[in-house]
């Protein structure tokens, strides 16, 4: 345990203490005993800088399951202190905002215990060595933004967006585990550092492009690429600090993150350079042409998130191009510090916008473009923070979204001069469709600051406009403050923080000494590119009215959300059909499957192997061993011809500590033991339950003799004894107990062996089993509890 | 026998019956049972026992009061929620396992020293006994859950028989 491991867990450690608090103390605002958890873990980030600056990286393991590889191995370069202070600085803003953003009366105790979950998560993703920890934690953002999606659970569009992203990340998320396990087959390691060095080996091996692909997936799933994007405007059902936290600053990045993470190790690959670079480059297109067409302010956003990261993606591909042909040109590393540089960036403002517009929300009552408008004299605070950022979005001087997207229209323009062998026909198209792109992103832009706060008064809003608390309103003061220092200093960020994070990227230790200027030269095109964009972007706002029937063109069955519902819907019924199956609702046919199934596996097996019975070894039979048997086939025969259910349980009961005594002879205590206790439960249960079987009806009351059942029981217990008898004479190697007696009082310091390998020696088993018992306890409590009422709704039924 | 099973559904009969030996027998050995599985469950490591047996047995003792007495009666002398507790046994036996890596050690590396008591001499401290309480919990509330849940379920269907009727 290091600093670094405390402040990663610190969230989550924290979020059991704010959980607790929060049942017993609600006169003060929990956000206030929140905010101090990301404000401290910044601070300490903060001090990594001169460090990481100085092209040092840092490296602390803590051993976590040695064994199998997984070890929770910090890794902090440039890159990943870049995210990891996103993560922490911007949380730090989104819990303030919340406080003014939530009152009293929501969960508040959920929310905050989801955020620090969150945190925790999103620093374990960023800051991980180890894939297999990195996976781990990549699951637990799904989860904790699950979560928090469906905060307001009562909502019904809360719940499908909530099953959306659910669905949709972890579908990514388990494919890149996929592609994890497969690189570590290449590798013989999990260790991302470890698979570097291992960079011949995984380029000459067959399975580097399954991985490759299997991770993009994680990557596109999780950074809402095209086309996966369509969870990411559900998502937006989340209150809003949430959508300005995981669904635009942090969490949608995580798939940059692992793009430029594994950019060294795949970009020898011309699949990964033109799938991230085509991908990116799409998204960015179609997302912010749907922006465009959306009334509800935060479906704006949405799409421009996902156009946003888009616009990231295709900047990493270029990039990894660089690396991929080995060319040391500008162009390429220049490529990376825009990626990098428009990362900050876009935090910066879309957080801001999305805090804005949760504003917005929160003093008018309304997110639809349509019932706004006019309100720059009543909030001219929000009206100065939505100008300045959206410009910043659209790509204006002097912010700084300015400086990041000349550097994109540049490095567009440059890879389509170069020349390369594969699409080299298309690549004209590059520029092309990133001038189109920030049109369109242009034109949203425009539509936000125009239709909320400048035209008419719509005078229709559910609530009275006003101005917001100052408590919301500082946060996106800081983030547009922000938005306006970097644009006009932007090599404040370049030395510390862009250079070593894009070194990371590329996995060099050159330094690469970038200089962001705002001024490229009149013959620079990415110049021309912008006032081109200024031009027709604006001449299309004007006559939007005659273009915007466009968006009624093309059918709803062809949406990408159309064939995910679509899908959904007949999953659940080609599951149901297969399930009724075979699903009886008998015991009996699912013993018969059961069995059946064990018969044939273990006449396969036993046809297939030579096995041999050895007597030799087998210890003598004594007369009490042969009494207790008899008891328990006189048992075994009474419940099969008895009438009654009593004596039928009875009889089974007597079975159990007959068995249990057995066990005593064989001195096997603490199996004795457990017998007993099992037994004297079981059939207290069975009692219990008695009173709930059906009432026999006549013709039940003889028993019939079953053919089919007879052979399969028979069948069964013929194996069972030839399988036991076979296992004692076929020693294939020696037995584990011996380890066990030697070590179980070296390693274990225990006396009884049979609870050291419990608690110990296997003590994962006992905790899932732990697990399994807890578990079906409450599955028995839903079964028994949860009732479809009359109205078709689920219903908690309540008895004390 | 048939006396017995009728109080598992307390309702099924609706003047109590009052079975004095089998009530007095169950205030008695309910407690030995109790610090008979607290002993088992503490000797765990050296001697046959453990979490899971100990938890059982506290469920068994629970249960042995249930036969005796009814729902109602049981449900206010231990006002537990079993789901909580089941929660938290979980939690314990997750969280100790975890905790354990300050020691620097990997996952689930138990650690023991030995410490100077005043009357007891020299007493061994043995994380595992930590991870076995979450067991022992975990095990003792399972199991009550069910069984509670079954006899609720058994007086209601009594119930709703009665009105009926």
């Amino acid at each position: 345990m290091t600093l670094i491991h405390f402040a990663i867990l610190l969230p989550i450690i924290a979020a059991v203490f704010i959980g607790v608090l929060y049942r017993y103390y609600k006169k003060v605002h929990l956000g206030w005993f929140v905010l101090p958890v990301p404000v401290l873990i910044a601070a300490y980030l903060f001090t990594l800088i001169p460090t990481v600056s100085n092209n040092q990286v840092i490296f602390e393991s803590l051993q976590f399951m040695p064994k199998i590889g997984m070890n929770f191995d910090i890794y902090i370069d440039g890159l990943s202190l870049l995210f990891a202070i996103l993560i922490s600085g911007i949380g730090a803003l989104v819990v303030l905002y919340s406080i003014g953003y939530l009152s009293h009366q929501e969960k508040l105790g959920n929310f905050y215990v989801y955020l620090l979950i969150f945190m925790t998560a999103m620093l374990g993703v960023v800051l991980n060595d180890n894939v297999l920890m990195l996976y781990l934690f990549w699951e637990l953002t799904s989860i904790s933004s699950f979560l928090l999606i469906a905060f307001w659970f009562n909502r019904e569009r809360s719940i499908y967006g909530a099953q959306k992203s659910m669905l949709i990340t972890m579908f990514g998320g388990f494919l890149m585990l996929g592609g994890f396990l497969t690189l570590s087959l290449i590798t013989d390691t999990f260790s991302i550092r470890e698979m570097m060095d291992q960079m011949p080996a995984i380029q000459e091996s067959p399975l580097a492009p399954f991985a490759l692909i299997l991770i993009l997936f994680g990557a596109f799933t999780k950074s809402a690429q095209f086309p996966f994007y369509v969870w990411l405007p559900d998502a937006m059902e989340a209150p809003t600090p949430v959508s300005a936290y995981l669904h635009s600053a942090t969490m949608v990045k995580a798939g940059l993150y692992l793009v430029s993470r594994f950019t060294p190790l795949f970009a020898f690959s011309e699949l990964w350079v033109w799938t991230i670079l085509l991908v990116g480059l799409v998204t960015l297109v179609w997302a912010s042409f749907n922006a465009i067409k959306q009334d509800d302010l935060k479906a704006v956003l949405a799409f421009s998130t996902v156009s946003q990261l888009g616009l990231i993606m295709s900047l990493l591909g270029v990039g990894a191009l660089g690396v991929h042909s080995g060319a040391s040109e500008q162009v390429f590393t220049v490529a990376i510090v825009a990626a990098v540089f428009h990362l900050i960036n876009h935090a910066t403002f879309k957080g801001a916008l999305f805090m804005i517009i949760g504003i917005v929300d929160h003093e008018t009552g309304t997110r639809s473009l349509k019932r706004l408008g006019g309100l720059v004299t009543i909030m001219p605070i929000s009206f100065t923070l939505t100008l300045i950022t959206s410009l910043s979005m659209a790509g204006i001087p002097p912010f700084n979204g300015f400086l990041s997207k000349e550097l994109f229209l540049e490095a567009m323009f440059a890879i389509s001069e170069a020349d390369f062998s594969v699409l080299a026909d298309v690549s004209v198209l590059f520029p092309i469709l990133a001038i189109v792109g920030s049109i369109f992103t242009l034109i949203y832009s425009v539509i936000l600051i125009r239709g909320i706060f400048l035209g008419k008064v719509q005078p229709k809003t559910p609530k009275e406009p006003k101005e917001a608390p100052p408590l919301m309103l500082v946060p996106p003061i800081i983030l547009s403050v922000l938005v306006v220092v970097f644009g006009l200093f932007p090599n404040l960020l370049s030395g510390t923080i862009i250079d070593p994070a894009a070194m990371g990227i590329l996995n060099t230790a050159e330094p690469l000494n970038t200089e962001i200027s705002h001024w490229h030269g009149w013959d620079s095109p990415a110049l021309w590119a912008t006032v081109s964009i200024v031009v027709i972007g604006t001449l299309l706002y004007l006559f939007r009215n005659t273009w915007m029937p466009v968006y009624r063109l093309g059918s709803k069955s062809l949406s990408i959300n159309h064939f995910y519902d679509q899908g959904l819907i007949y999953s659940s019924l080609g599951a149901e059909k297969i399930t009724d199956g075979y699903m009886s609702g008998y015991i009996r046919s699912y013993l018969v499957y059961i069995f059946s199934g064990f018969t044939v596996l273990a006449v396969i097996t036993l046809i297939n192997t030579d096995i041999t019975f050895d007597w030799s070894t087998t210890s003598e039979i004594n007369i009490t061993e042969v009494a207790i048997m008899l008891i328990i086939l006189a048992s075994l025969v009474a419940i099969l011809i008895t009438a009654s259910r009593m004596v039928a349980i009875i009889m089974f009961s007597v079975i159990g500590f007959s068995l249990s005594l057995l066990f005593v002879f064989f001195r096997a205590v603490d199996l004795a033991l457990t017998q007993l206790a099992v037994e004297a439960i079981i059939t207290s249960l069975f009692l219990l339950a008695f009173f709930q079987l059906p009432k026999r009806a006549r013709h039940e009351e003889r028993r019939r003799f079953k053919l089919n059942n007879m052979f399969i029981s028979v069948a069964v217990g013929a194996i069972s004894i030839i399988f036991g008898i076979a296992a004692y004479s076929n020693r294939l190697f020696d037995s584990i107990s011996q380890f066990y007696i030697d070590n179980v009082y070296d390693l274990a310091s225990g006396g009884n062996m049979v609870n050291v390998i419990l608690v110990d020696f296997r003590g994962m088993d006992t905790l899932f089993e732990t697990l399994v018992f807890g578990l079906a306890g409450l599955g028995i409590f839903i079964l028994l509890r949860l009732r479809v009422n009359k109205k078709g709704e689920n219903e908690y039924e309540e008895h004390a | 026998m048939k006396s017995t099973l009728k109080k598992l559904g307390y309702a099924r009969v609706h003047k109590q019956m009052n079975d004095v030996f089998l009530k007095y027998t169950a205030k008695v050995v309910f407690p030995i049972i109790i610090v008979f599985s607290v002993n088992l469950f503490f000797s765990g490591h050296y001697t046959p026992g453990g979490g899971f047996v100990g938890g059982l047995l506290a469920a068994a003792a629970i249960v042995l009061l249930l036969l005796a007495y009814d729902l109602k009666t049981i449900n206010k002398m231990i006002s537990f929620d079993y789901k909580w507790l089941i929660a938290l046994g979980l939690a314990v036996s997750i969280f100790v396992p975890l905790v354990l890596m300050i020691f620097g050690v990997p996952f689930f590396t138990h650690q023991a020293f030995y410490m100077e008591l005043p009357i007891f001499g020299e007493v061994p401290i043995h994380s595992a006994v930590f991870f076995d309480v979450g067991v022992y919990i975990t095990v003792a509330s399972a199991t009550l859950l069910i069984i509670s849940l079954l006899a609720t379920e058994q007086a209601m269907s009594d119930s709703e028989g009665a009105d009926r009727h």
